[in-house]
């Protein structure tokens, strides 16, 4: 054994939970290793030039969840973190007319007047309410989840915290949380709303990266966790990152390393080293062995509890847990340099409304319709897109007057039925860029470049089961205290030293960088107790 | 009634939300955008212009021009060499600072004073027995801030000779025909250049900018991004950050260079070759510890600023612009410490920041204060660490390429 392979803490996965694990473990005085199996940091947050000039925001390709607090405590902003605010989110419709709202309350209340002057008061009410329960809901998100399974004093404490804390609120909002925690986001907005672009509009995000359509109980959950993140404190809202999302796993790596974690790259870990129960090291696929007596892993939870360990070593029921435990990847990307911005046929020359996000989502029966597919093990027909133009805020993304074009595309489920997704990978491309060509005319024959990733290309390439983007779905029993397994939510695992950090843990999936966080402190707390 | 500058067919044109506010007798926008935010981030990842037409300009000539302002600013014009500028200021007798301007010298002989007020009779009587010239050439001139990481791009493709200009240098150039002068100089704390302009040419010369701004996303800016921007960077504003001690009815309204964070400007001080206004009174301040006040960066504690809120049962208003008053500081006491001159959010450092004066046991670098904040109607306070200024300041803003 020699000196220099020996770390006080070893971190599988140099996603940005794997680099936001490792930064506070050294900033915490660790000797910290972060191993990335890729050329590059950032897991499925990367930024990469696919085409001379384009930079590709290949998976993720926008910021809102990444806590505050990581942001502040990591000191990011003195490495180069760059949020860019987006004025604008933008609906075509199948009529050709479109919803464009701004930051402006006023301005939105007459665009949604031309949809339905009813709905003018009723955004207000909505966003107060929807509000209120965020409010809610930010102290659980923040938090280690109580094991309500445990039986030690600080277990109890802490469910009576949990108690206290949901009893303090107002019925109403209680009730509106549940509302949406356990229904369908379609009713939800029935209650409210009674236009269909703006119902589609604030429906799109409810069914982000997890198998259920707006008309299915759960997608209120998903909604609710996608309202959770915030730009300059602005609840719900989204900002690009100067250089896509990669640019900002850039700038975690710049400070993890200068908070003195170790980073090395193309090092695949084939599995941990474990002795007596007890976590000691890693090994690479070359055969490299690496020491710590903290394993952090940052993969999903299949991979932390089938692929890196021997799961002979684990107890049944968490086997069991992680066995049944949803990954459905659903969603694909298509990312496009274009040669030109799009045109709006309604709109002529105008490009300001591609300054957010233009979402093709024009209702909630679009969405509903794109879902029916991947019940039956196929993609949709005509699919909903989140897409965006980061290069109309980020010049550094193009080439002067030409754009990149993310198109997130729902939904792609990742076990088709009769065919796979080598075989389906161009049909795809082809559906997406059929579907825009319908809301913009001439769309095509801007295409410079198409890159179309499947459900199986982000397996293959990031390593998250089944292409799940979260490390995991946003379903109800695969949340809080039962991410990822019940009495397994709280950064732990049976192996003592070995830890879990990534996005299959609270709070969950997206750039968010608190599940990494929080297992900080508990692998701090443990090794404190231990000394 | 109210005067236009030289560009404002074209930025009425573009100020689609029809807001504006008045600056020196003319209209200036406020806000072309609906978000102010998206036109500071249009200056800090690509490039915005502003419109700088309204300040005063004077011209000052003649065989003793250095020797005139030598005496008048208290920073030293003689080391301004002829293709450079600086920012300045000038005291009063009693060595309190009058007002601030950049100063640009043309040749041995030929300088041109940029100021927020009008200045001419006070240049004027200063001039004595010297052999000097002042002209107020104000409406003579626009002039156009182009700011940002892409500054450089879109001037250079107009004016290749600015590709090498240094911080503060100037050059004579010629877009669209027209004499112009070119100086790496702005108000946003980013690399930046401002074009001075023969007015009959502003619409000529605005319109080739933004014709060489197209492709690099170039959007105008309003007072609202300009202000965030210059208190990212620092910089202080007559009329906010100090007034002219020549209008003060008592001592809480004049300032010296140095409780104004201005010493540096003031290098050289010692050299008896150079007494320019106010000086034996700053000596004087120096040598007997006088100073009253220290100006400093104030970063708020994020963490305890939300805290504030929701223990309060409210969500956190975050990004809120710069506020139009002065905001209270008191030490761990509960004692005074000072006041923000400035206080806004910073998109860029992600937390309320505010160019502070306090008192000199306060103002070392890593003290906290404790800044006044309302929350659910009454005053309670939240900590903040006094920092050096600038706040934000990338490499660019000075770099050579």
């Amino acid at each position: 054994m020699t000196e220099t392979n020996r770390y006080d803490a070893i971190i599988v996965g140099g996603g940005h939970n794997g680099l936001v694990n490792g930064a506070y473990l050294a900033k915490a005085g660790l000797k910290t290793l972060i191993l990335e199996q890729r050329h590059l940091v950032g897991g499925a947050a990367i930024t990469e030039e696919l085409h001379p000039g384009f930079s590709f925001t290949t998976f993720s390709y926008a910021l809102s969840l990444i806590r505050p607090e990581v942001i502040r405590e990591l000191e990011l902003t003195k490495y180069g973190f760059n949020p860019i605010y987006m004025p604008t989110s933008f609906s075509p419709m199948e009529n050709g007319d479109y919803l464009l709202l701004g930051p402006d309350r006023d301005e939105n209340i007459r665009e949604i007047m031309r949809h339905s002057p009813r709905d003018a008061d009723a955004m207000d009410r909505y966003e107060h309410d929807v509000g209120r329960v965020l409010q809610l809901m930010y102290p659980l998100f923040d938090r280690v989840p109580p094991n309500i399974f445990g039986k030690t004093p600080e277990d109890a404490q802490d469910v009576a915290w949990l108690l206290g804390h949901l009893g303090s609120a107002e019925p109403k909002v209680v009730h509106d949380a549940v509302r949406l925690i356990t229904g369908s986001i379609s009713d939800f907005l029935d209650d409210y709303f009674e236009s269909e672009v703006l119902k589609g509009y604030l429906a799109a995000s409810s069914t982000t990266g997890t198998k259920v359509g707006p008309m299915s109980a759960g997608s209120g959950f998903v909604s609710l966790m996608m309202a959770m993140g915030e730009h300059d404190g602005h609840l719900g809202s989204w900002s690009f990152h100067k250089g896509g999302n990669g640019g900002f796993t850039q700038v975690l790596g710049t400070a993890a390393q200068a908070f003195g974690a170790e980073i090395k790259l193309e090092a695949h870990v084939d599995h941990v080293i474990t002795k007596d129960g007890q976590a000691t090291g890693v090994v690479l696929q070359d055969g490299t062995e690496y020491y710590a007596d903290i394993v952090v892993s940052a993969l999903d939870p299949r991979q932390t509890f089938t692929k890196l360990v021997d799961q002979r070593e684990l107890p049944g029921d968490l086997v069991e847990a992680i066995d049944r435990f949803q990954f459905n990847g659903t969603s694909a990307k298509v990312n496009f340099a274009l040669d030109a911005a799009p045109k709006y046929p309604a709109l002529g020359d105008r490009t300001d409304q591609y300054r957010g996000f233009v979402s093709i989502a024009p209702s909630i029966e679009y969405l509903e319709r794109a879902y029916d597919a991947a019940k039956y093990g196929w993609y949709s027909e005509r699919p909903y897109l989140d897409t965006c133009m980061q290069s109309f805020l980020d010049p550094d993304m193009a080439p002067p007057g030409k754009h990149v074009m993310s198109c997130f595309v729902q939904y792609a489920p990742y076990h088709l039925k009769g065919s796979d997704w080598d075989t389906e990978r161009n049909n795809l491309g082809d559906t997406v860029q059929r579907t825009i060509e319908e809301f913009f005319p001439g769309f095509s024959d801007l295409v410079l470049h198409r890159e179309v990733v499947t459900p199986l290309d982000i397996e293959r390439v990031v390593g998250l089961s089944e292409g799940n983007i979260y490390a995991g779905d946003f379903l109800l029993p695969q949340m809080y205290f039962f991410r990822p397994a019940p009495e397994w939510s709280q950064y732990r695992t049976p192996i003592e030293g070995y830890y879990q950090c990534g996005s299959g843990t609270h709070p969950g999936g997206c750039v968010m960088g608190a599940p990494a966080r929080l297992a900080s402190q508990q692998i701090l707390k443990d090794r404190a107790a231990k000394a | 009634m109210v005067s236009t500058t030289p560009f404002h067919p074209r930025l009425a044109e573009l100020n689609t939300t029809q807001l504006w506010t008045h600056w020196a007798g003319y209209l200036s926008a406020t806000q072309y955008d609906i978000a102010a935010k998206h036109e500071y981030f249009g200056v800090r990842n690509a490039v915005g212009f502003f419109d700088a037409s309204p300040l005063y300009k004077y011209e000052i000539t003649g065989r003793d021009a250095e020797r005139y302002l030598g005496g008048l600013l208290a920073r030293d014009i003689r080391t301004c060499r002829p293709g450079r500028a600086q920012y300045t200021i000038w005291c009063d007798d009693g060595g309190f600072v009058l007002e601030d301007g950049v100063v640009f010298r043309h040749s041995a002989n030929d300088f041109l004073l940029t100021a927020a007020e009008p200045n001419l009779s006070f240049l004027q009587n200063q001039i004595g027995s010297l052999e000097v010239s002042i002209e107020d050439v104000s409406a003579a001139y626009a002039m156009l801030a182009v700011q940002g990481p892409r500054s450089r791009a879109v001037i250079a493709e107009l004016a290749p000779e600015i590709t090498d200009l240094g911080y503060f240098g100037h050059v004579q150039a010629k877009i669209s025909g027209s004499e112009v002068t070119i100086s790496r100089t702005g108000f946003t704390g980013d690399l930046g250049y401002e074009i001075r302009i023969p007015a009959d040419d502003a619409l000529a010369v605005l319109d080739a900018v933004m014709e060489a701004g197209k492709p690099h996303q170039m959007r105008p800016f309003g007072d609202h991004a300009l202000n965030i921007l210059r208190i990212e960077a620092g910089l202080p504003l007559i009329g906010v950050e100090f007034s002219s001690s020549r209008y003060a009815f008592n001592e809480h309204d004049r300032f010296t260079p140095d409780e104004l964070g201005f010493g540096w400007l003031l290098k050289g001080i010692d050299d008896d070759t150079r007494p320019f206004a106010g000086r034996p009174a700053i000596l004087n301040e120096r040598a007997t510890g006088a100073s009253r006040w220290k100006t400093v960066g104030l970063s708020v504690d994020g963490h305890a600023f939300e805290q504030l809120f929701y223990e309060a049962g409210l969500i956190p208003p975050k990004d809120e612009p710069p506020a139009d008053w002065e905001t209270m500081l008191y030490d761990e006491h509960g004692e005074r410490a000072g006041y923000a001159t400035s206080y806004t959010y910073s998109p860029m450092l992600q937390t309320q920041v505010g160019i502070a004066r306090v008192r000199p046991d306060l103002a070392t670098v890593g003290t906290t204060v404790h800044v006044e904040q309302t929350v659910n109607h009454v005053y309670t306070t939240v900590p903040a660490t006094v920092t050096r200024m600038p706040f934000f300041t990338p490499e660019r803003k000075t770099s050579m390429s």
